[in-house]
C-alpha cells in the first residue's frame, strides 16, 4: 500500500486533517510571502522617495477617515492603458512609507496614484468642494466641510514618532519639529528653510486652500498635490526583470 | 448497443466504502480518466509554466523564467510598438503647417481622434467631458475666445497656458483687484457693476447707478476691456457686450469679480505632450464648433 493510499487516515481524523491543512497552507504561505521580505529586487533604490512632510501626512489620514481609498486607487499597473492615462506604471518604492498602502482595489473614480501636479491647488478645492461643478458627471460626495475644520498640528510629534515605530525613516529632528513644520508649509510667509532642509527642495511650501489658517482641505491638497511626483524618473531605469 | 450494456463491469464488482447506513451503501468508484489526466496535466502545466515564466524565489532574487517575458517588459514593448505605428503619421502632424491639417482628409481624421482621447485625459476634468466647461472653466464649444479662436491662437495657448508660473511664454494678464487693492471705493464698484449687466442688455440692479457706472468704467476698465466692452483678445480681457459669462454675469458675481478680480491658470502643456499630441488636441477643440479661420 503505498503512501497515497492511506489518506483515508488523515479523512477519518478531523484534527489530524486539521494540522496537515494547516502545514500545506503554512508552507504555501511562506514560499509566497516570506521572499519578499528578503529578496533584492522587490523594491528597488529609487532616487527622490522621502518620508511624508507632517502636512501631507495628516492629509493622508483625512484621506484615509474619509475612505478615499474605497472608490480610488492609488496603483497604476504596467498595463499600455493605464500607463498612457495616468503615467509611469506604479513602483513598490513609491508606497514604501505608506502604513497602511493605499493601493486599493476599486475604480469608482479614477486612479490617484500620480494625481500630483496634475491639476491646480484652486481645481482641487473647487472639486472636493462641489465635485459636479468641475466634472457634472461625477458622483463623488461633497467635500467641502474640510475647509471649515482648522487644525492646529499639535499632535504631529507622535504622529510621526507612530510611522517611525512601524518603518518609516523619520530622523529625531523630524519628529522634534513635526509641529513648526506642519504649520511653515501652508505659509509660504514663514521661515520654512527647516523643512525644506529636512524633507528636501522639491517639497511645496503654499498657501493650497488659499485661505487663511490651516484647514483640513490645505492638508488633503497639500497631500494630493505630492502623490506620484517625489520620484524623479529622469534617473530611473526599469529593471525589466521586475 | 446491447453488446457495450453485457461488457460493462457489474455494479456489484466494485467495491464499497466499507459504510452502511439503514443497509445502505456507499460505492468507491475511482474518479473517471479522463479526469485524472486532466487533472495530471494541469500539474504538470503548472510546473513547466514556473519555469517558463517568472516565479521560483531564489536566495537574491526570483528565477527570471526561460521566456524572458517580464510584465515591465511587455508594457515597454506594447507601448514602442504602438508608437512605432503611429511615428510617421505623428511626425507628419507635427511639421505641417497647422492651417493645412484641415484640408488633408486622413491627417485630419486621425488629429481629431488623437486629440479626442487627449482632451478626455488631460482636459476634461477642467473643461468637461463634453467641452462645455463650468465655472472658471471656460467653455470650448461656442465661438467666444479670450485669447483666440483660430487653429494658431488655440495652438499657442495650449502649448504654452495661461499665468502659469512655469512657462516663461504662458499667456499673461492680470485683472487689478480694485476693491481689495483700494483702487475704487464701494460705491464705485456698486456703480460699475451696474454698468457692466447693462453692457449686455441685462437689467442693472440700480438703474441710477449706471450713469455714474459708465465714467468709472471708461476711466478703469476700458483699456483692457474696451470703450464698447467688446475685450481685448491680446489680453485675454473677455467680451462683456454678450451673455456668456466666465464666473457669473448677476449682480453679486460681477461685483465680486470687480473687487476681488480673477486669476484663471491653465498648465502648459509642452512638458507633457508631444507637439503632434497638441496638435491634435488643438484640432479637436478647433473643431468642436466654435474654431474661427485663420487670418
Amino acid at each position: 500500500m503505498s503512501i497515497l493510499d492511506k489518506h483515508g487516515i488523515l479523512e477519518k481524523n478531523v484534527t489530524l486533517l486539521a494540522v496537515f491543512a494547516f502545514l500545506v497552507v503554512t508552507i504555501g504561505g511562506l514560499v509566497q510571502i516570506v521572499p519578499l521580505f528578503y529578496l533584492e529586487n522587490t523594491i528597488e533604490d529609487v532616487e527622490g522617495m522621502r518620508p511624508y512632510t507632517p502636512l501631507e501626512l495628516a492629509g493622508r489620514d483625512i484621506y484615509i477617515r474619509e475612505g478615499c481609498y474605497v472608490c480610488h486607487s492609488q496603483m497604476i499597473r504596467p498595463m499600455r492603458d493605464e500607463v498612457e492615462r495616468y503615467g509611469h506604471y506604479s513602483l513598490a518604492a513609491e508606497s514604501q512609507y505608506d502604513h497602511p498602502f493605499q493601493w486599493g482595489s476599486k475604480r469608482t473614480g479614477p486612479d490617484l496614484a500620480r494625481v500630483g501636479g496634475r491639476y491646480s491647488d484652486e481645481w482641487h478645492v473647487d472639486h472636493l468642494t462641489d465635485p459636479q461643478s468641475v466634472v457634472p458627471e461625477s458622483v463623488m460626495p461633497k467635500y467641502g466641510f474640510l475647509s471649515a475644520k482648522l487644525i492646529d498640528g499639535t499632535h504631529m510629534e507622535d504622529l510621526l514618532a507612530t510611522h517611525r515605530m512601524v518603518g518609516v525613516p523619520y530622523t529625531d529632528e523630524m519628529v522634534e519639529n513635526a509641529s513648526a513644520d506642519f504649520r511653515v508649509q501652508a505659509n509660504p510667509d514663514a521661515d520654512y528653510d527647516g523643512l525644506l532642509e529636512r524633507y528636501g527642495e522639491k517639497v511645496s511650501v503654499r498657501n493650497f486652500d488659499g485661505d487663511p489658517g490651516i484647514s483640513e482641505m490645505d492638508a488633503l491638497v497639500a497631500y494630493l498635490q505630492m502623490l506620484g511626483t517625489l520620484v524623479d524618473f529622469s534617473t530611473f531605469t526599469p529593471d525589466a526583470s521586475r | 448497443m446491447s453488446d457495450k450494456t453485457d461488457t460493462k463491469k457489474d455494479d456489484l464488482d466494485y467495491e464499497t466504502t466499507g459504510h452502511s447506513w439503514d443497509g445502505i451503501q456507499e460505492y468507491n468508484k475511482p474518479l473517471p480518466r479522463w479526469w485524472l489526466m486532466v487533472f495530471y496535466a494541469t500539474i504538470i502545466w503548472g510546473v513547466g509554466y514556473t519555469i517558463a515564466y517568472p516565479a521560483w524565489p531564489g536566495v537574491r532574487s526570483a528565477t527570471a523564467g526561460l521566456l524572458g517575458w517580464s510584465t515591465r517588459g511587455a508594457v515597454a514593448e506594447e507601448i514602442s510598438a504602438q508608437e512605432a505605428k503611429l511615428a510617421p503619421i505623428n511626425e507628419q502632424l507635427a511639421s505641417v503647417e497647422l492651417t493645412s491639417i484641415a484640408s488633408d482628409p486622413e491627417l485630419n481624421g486621425y488629429a481629431q481622434n488623437a486629440g479626442a482621447a487627449v482632451f478626455r485625459t488631460w482636459c476634461a476634468q477642467c473643461h468637461g467631458s463634453g467641452a462645455a466647461g463650468a465655472k472658471g472653466y471656460p467653455n470650448l464649444l461656442d465661438d467666444d475666445w479670450l485669447w483666440g479662436g483660430s487653429i494658431e491662437e488655440i495652438h499657442t495657448t495650449i502649448t504654452h497656458g495661461i499665468r502659469n508660473e512655469d512657462d516663461p511664454d504662458a499667456r499673461y494678464s492680470e485683472m487689478p483687484a480694485f476693491g481689495r487693492d483700494g483702487l475704487l471705493e464701494r460705491e464705485q464698484i456698486a456703480a460699475v457693476s451696474n454698468y457692466v449687466m447693462t453692457l449686455s442688455g441685462e437689467e442693472p440692479q440700480d438703474a441710477s447707478l449706471v450713469e455714474e457706472g459708465a465714467t468709472v468704467y471708461a476711466d478703469n476698465c476700458a483699456a483692457c476691456h474696451g470703450e464698447d466692452g467688446t475685450g481685448d483678445r491680446f489680453q485675454g480681457a473677455p467680451n462683456l457686450t454678450d451673455a456668456i459669462w466666465l464666473y457669473g454675469g448677476d449682480y453679486a458675481t460681477i461685483h465680486e469679480t470687480v473687487t476681488n478680480a480673477r486669476f484663471g491658470v491653465m498648465p502648459n502643456w509642452n512638458t507633457r505632450l508631444s507637439e503632434a499630441e497638441i496638435r491634435a488636441v488643438a484640432t479637436y477643440v478647433h473643431g468642436l464648433g466654435g474654431g474661427e479661420a485663420s487670418e
